[in-house]
């Protein structure tokens, strides 16, 4: 075996951190990891937020973000140790030897700046390359990396363009000064799912022509099987299994691993539909004051009683308005919303009490979604309060039976929101529309805030609450996994309009319209080789055409 | 059109509006409280029938609509009434000084703004060390003493005590150039304080700002040194805020000027102003309240107009 | 209460201190607010701590006199102008439209124009006593508050814990009082020690130019125009007050800049 082009010996990483009501201190966020990587490799690091694997992708650059040091052990590029070399030296490896893709290029590239210039001024600050050969390699990348009109783009700025060409920009950036190792840290993660495919690909393509070695940092393990030849599992700064990509998907050895592969295999049989349903949308239309056009056109769904109804959209296709209209924030142009058998206000102020009750909402960030200066006795004895005007013992005893059901238990009670895990927070909003005893709540992308295995849980949870309440979710997501996991029927939209709806299993087989056939096909599925059969089937597709 | 000149546009006409507002509202604040011209002349102790005469006499007995469209309309043309107290020409005074007021500002943003910039990006190089520690204290102390009394403080150590420098900032036209800079050191170090410490911690703030952000991380790990970080990302970010800091502050030096006028007997607007509020002369004033309303408004509206062309997105719209 | 940092405690222990004084100014001080004691001028003596003033008054009294004063006229004004720039600032915020739009623009209005300069305009007309000194003071700098009000409970109003208790049902008595209140309370009471600086300075300023509070009442800035013509002749007793004000001016900026550091690290709390 050849030397590593990157050997890792027990690095330490530790933090400042500001608890709310303690003196700042020094945590250790990663506890002495080691791994080699070689040459041409795709290295990809995996884990849940907190696992620390961005900072030890930043740390192969020497680099440590806000108040993370370094605090022990070894990190040797290319045969030398770079924890122990000087600035100068840490400066001419970054942006030369080793470069970086962040998550979000629409804030690492400067807004005052040409595309082109930042593309190129590693490459040329290196003295890799003169700045015209820089710009002809930089027009060269933007081709293959499948950018429209690749000669002129790099004089735009970076406004100019959409945000899946700027992730691709990005990973022109890093490729540029022709680097021996690139850092992608969630490269694909802020993108929409049919967007996301198309980077993946160039980026693997990218990585493939250029024979760049990669350390790939991502939480989904669906799309690190695509791109990576070895996966490291991180959990909270430790090291829990280390193997080829094969291996890892197929054939995990560790318990934690085990279930980061078998997340969403949540078993959930399709009811059939009632006679009556308990929402009723009809012919809605809408959109925003101040703006000109409609957000949604003449959309008409169902949702039956006890049953879920899976909205499924990216960004921009209205499945959130759909929300705002149903509670009646939003009141709609055209159309009507009939609920239990009555047509509702359109506006808030025209609903009844019982109305309100019987609709409640949970929201994706549960952090905003709770009053930072409630108790989550408070906060879940209100609806019990507003709506039952129950007091004193019997709402007590309420309450307690409510964090029972959300299984967090009476300790809970005199808890903040602040003193709450994610997981904990959302489970606690659960409750609280559980409380008012509702006949159907809007669930609008509740579990996209979350790690998988903890938005796993509360998803189950949902489904075990169905079962006791009988109560009917409309679920708002992108995520098509969570879709297949929780829904009875199914409704696709796409720029404001339903663009397929009916019975899960009827949506998700075929014959597909175009979009909807986009839109599963690009959803990452955790089999080697997926992302090159999806890309060849689309390549015949279009072909045949 | 352009986008940017469309808000421009918006911008200066705001602007103007706010000025014709502004005028309104001083020349509706003397017409709504008690007590008006006449009565200031005569005293509280005048009888009804002599403030009745003199109100007759000065114009004052008509609506006060007329007096205002009137009164708008001569500012316009450069007319801006006569003194109570004196019956000169309010705007033969006001010339002259608002001459003098202009000089001791220009002298004092000359050193100030170069000065709060240089601290700033010093503080921010050297940021929780001694040096941001110590710049953040003395400002800090700046801060929490009124301009007079930072104005005495000088005049006792310098002037008194040292012996540098007159206690007193007497211009007039037959002194040299040096002779008046002289003249006026001390008012100009004393502004200098006051608006340094305002302009330095938001040139602070603002710079830190910029480098919080993530093109700043981008840019160190492609290995540039600090100084092409600062020159070539956060420099052409951090313009826009830092010139709105510098034309903010420069407002806030318009109305410093007022008192530190006062402390130095300097013949400005300010002294003007104060001594005439004392004597309740109306005209004087209100013209003096509309002028500084005036440029306090201009130099807000040109922070507005720079940050508005110096945005990026608005200067190259999709 | 625990893990104070030293700075604020200190700033804590200031502040007291000085409302301490105002308040008990009879019982503490040696001689009377007006009493002539000496001779002009006369220098620090185991009798005059300070010394005495331009027309023979014991300094230390006049200074305690006029911390009563300076901080009875600014904690009034801080008040008034804190009552009616928050009321107004969190309505316009909960009701919105029509009613937001004139409160905003007149605020809008009035902020172009540098409350000094309307300060001198009003004082021009009316004679300067107590009450108006506070009414004038207050209202002018309800703006800032306002402003301020407005947009915090602007930033809560979007919060989605406020739209789940409207999509409750809740009126806007329990949205105002039970949801935004509650979260505005740390920024508006650091903002308030600020307000109450900037009160010191500007009726100081007020008092300095002779527009202020009137002889033969004492007050800080008072103190130094009555004093200022000794500088000359190398007499400090102008600037006792500069030090009463900064020294004042200073531990509340500590307090203050405690609890705004307090609020944000309790927001910024657990990722």
């Amino acid at each position: 075996m050849s030397d590593p082009l990157l050997k890792v010996r027990d690095l330490k990483i530790g933090a400042t951190v500001y608890p709310p009501g303690e003196k700042p201190h020094d945590i250790e966020i990663v506890h002495g990891v080691s791994f080699d990587l070689q040459p041409g490799k795709v290295l990809g690091l995996i884990g849940e937020s907190g696992a620390g694997k961005s900072t030890i992708g930043l740390a192969s650059m020497a680099y440590g973000r806000g108040g993370v040091k370094i605090t022990g052990g070894e990190v040797w590029v290319n045969g030398r140790d770079i924890l122990k070399t000087s600035l100068k030296d840490i400066r001419a490896l970054r942006g030369g030897e080793v470069t970086y893709v962040s998550q979000s290029a629409a804030a690492s590239f400067n807004p005052a700046k040409k595309i082109m210039d930042q593309v190129v001024e590693a490459a040329v600050e290196q003295k890799k390359f003169s700045r015209k050969q820089a710009e002809a390699r930089a027009r060269e990348l933007f081709a293959k990396l499948g950018l429209p009109d690749p000669d002129n783009i790099g004089d735009r700025y970076p406004h100019q363009v959409s945000g899946g060409q700027l992730q691709r920009c990005m990973t022109a950036l890093a490729l540029c000064p022709e680097p021996d190792l690139v850092v992608f840290d969630e490269p694909t993660t802020a993108l929409d799912v049919t967007t996301q495919i198309d980077v993946l690909m160039a980026i693997k393509e990218a990585i493939r022509d250029t024979g760049v070695a990669a350390l790939y940092i991502t939480h989904d393990l669906a799309v690190v099987a695509q791109v990576s030849d070895e996966i490291m599992v991180l959990r909270m700064g430790d090291m829990v299994e280390f193997g080829s990509t094969d291996q890892i998907i197929n054939n995990p050895q560790k318990e934690y691993t085990q279930a980061l592969v078998s997340v969403r295999s949540i078993d959930h049989e399709e009811k059939q539909p009632t006679p009556e349903p308990v929402l009723s949308v009809q012919g809605i239309t809408a959109r925003y004051k101040g703006l000109n056009f409609d957000v949604l056109h003449n959309v008409n769904v169902d949702l039956h009683p006890g049953q879920t109804l899976a909205v499924v959209g990216e960004s921009g296709s209205g499945k959130s308005t759909l929300a705002r209209v149903i509670t009646g924030l939003l009141p709609p142009r055209d159309g009507d919303i009939v609920f239990a058998g009555r047509t509702l206000s359109p506006s808030l102020a025209g609903r009844t009490r019982e109305d309100l009750r019987e609709l409640q909402m949970i929201y994706q960030m549960a952090d905003v979604a709770m009053n930072p200066r409630q108790t989550v006795g408070t906060i879940i004895g209100r609806p019990l309060e507003f709506y039952f005007n129950m007091r004193g013992a019997e709402k007590r005893k309420r309450i307690v039976e409510l964090l029972d059901e959300i299984e967090l238990g009476e300790k809970f009670m005199d808890r903040y929101p602040a003193e709450l895990s994610g997981g904990q927070k959302q489970r606690v909003c659960i409750a609280r529309s559980l409380a008012a005893k509702p006949k159907m709540i809007i669930c609008d992308e509740v579990t996209s805030a979350l790690d998988p295995l903890v938005a796993d849980g509360i998803l189950k949870l949902l489904l075990d609450l169905q079962k006791i309440e009988d109560v009917a979710y409309l679920f708002i997501t992108h995520d098509l996994a969570t879709v297949r996991a929780i829904s009875d029927s199914i409704a696709v939209m796409y720029q404001g309009r339903v663009v397929r709806y009916g019975p899960k299993s009827q949506v998700l087989s075929p014959p597909f319209d175009d979009y909807t056939d986009l839109l599963l096909s690009s959803v990452p599925e955790m089999h080697l080789g997926w992302l090159e059969e999806v890309v060849a089937h689309r390549k015949m597709e279009s072909a045949g055409n | 059109m352009h986008p940017i000149i469309k808000l421009v546009s918006q911008r200066i006409a705001l602007g103007l509006l706010l000025l014709f507002g502004a005028s309104a509202l001083i020349f509706g604040l003397t017409e709504a409280l008690p007590g008006d011209a006449a009565q200031a002349v005569l005293g509280q102790a005048a009888t009804p029938e002599s403030l009745a005469n003199l109100r007759e006499e000065m114009g004052l007995d008509r609506p006060a609509l007329t007096r205002y469209v009137e009164w708008l309309g001569g500012i316009l043309q450069g007319d801006l009434g006569t003194s109570l107290t004196n019956k000169l020409d309010i705007a033969e005074s006001v010339g002259k000084r608002l001459g003098n007021t202009l000089f001791l500002a220009f002298w004092a943003a000359l050193i100030s703004v170069p000065l709060a910039i240089l601290l700033g990006l010093l503080a921010v190089r050297y940021r929780n060390r001694w040096p941001d520690k110590l710049i953040s204290a003395v400002t800090l102390t700046t801060i929490s003493i009124p301009e007079f009394l930072i104005g005495y403080v000088l005049v006792y150590f310098i002037a008194v005590k040292l012996g540098w420098f007159s206690p007193l900032a007497m211009i007039n036209d037959s002194m040299s150039i040096w002779q008046k800079l002289s003249a006026i050191a001390l008012p100009v170090i004393v502004l200098t304080m006051v608006v340094l410490a305002h302009m330095m911690r938001m040139t602070r703030a603002a710079i830190l700002n910029v480098m919080q952000s993530a093109y700043i991380e981008t840019a160190e790990l492609k290995g540039l040194n600090n100084f092409k970080i600062i020159y070539r990302h956060a420099f052409p970010n951090a313009i826009a805020p830092i010139v709105n800091v510098v034309m903010l502050n420069l407002a806030y030096l318009v109305v410093g000027v007022v008192v530190v006028e006062v402390v130095f007997v300097y013949p400005g607007m300010g002294q003007y102003l104060v001594d005439h509020v004392t004597k309740r002369d109306v005209p004087v004033v209100l013209a003096c309240g509309v002028i500084f309303a005036a440029i306090y408004i201009g130099l807000n509206m040109v922070a507005d107009i720079v940050a508005i062309l110096a945005n990026p997105r608005l200067r190259h719209p999709k | 209460m625990k893990n104070i940092p030293i700075s604020a405690l200190i700033g804590l222990g200031f502040t007291v201190l000085y409302f301490f004084v105002a308040v008990f100014a009879p019982l503490l001080a040696p001689y009377g607010m007006a009493e002539i004691v000496g001779d002009v001028w006369e220098p620090s003596s185991s009798e005059h701590w300070l010394g005495t003033d331009n027309i023979g008054r014991d300094l230390l009294s006049r200074m305690i006199y006029g911390g009563r004063t300076t901080i009875f006229v600014a904690t009034a004004a801080t008040i008034l102008s804190f009552v009616t720039g928050s009321v107004l600032g969190f309505l316009a915020a909960v009701l919105g439209g029509w009613a937001d739009q004139v409160l905003s623009r007149g605020v809008d209005l009035v902020m172009s124009i540098p409350s000094l300069i309307t300060a001198l305009v009003v004082l021009a007309m009316v004679p300067v006593t107590i009450p108006v000194l506070i009414i004038v003071m207050g209202l002018l700098d309800a703006t800032r508050v306002y402003r301020l009000a407005r947009a915090v409970a602007v930033d809560i109003e979007v919060m989605d814990y406020v739209e789940a208790a409207k999509l409750r049902g809740e009126g806007h008595v329990w949205i105002i009082f039970r949801e935004i209140l509650p979260n505005a309370l740390s920024p508006l009471v650091a903002e308030l020690g600020l307000r109450f600086i900037f009160m010191v300075l500007f009726v100081s300023t007020l008092s300095f130019l002779g527009l202020g509070v009137q002889p033969p009442l004492a007050d800080w800035g008072g103190i130094v125009k009555e004093n200022k013509d000794g500088i000359v002749y190398g007499i400090g007793a102008a600037l006792y007050p500069a030090v009463a004000i900064a020294t004042l001016a200073i531990s509340v900026n500590l307090v203050a800049d405690w609890v705004l550091n307090r609020t944000t690290s309790l927001k910024g709390g657990r990722g």
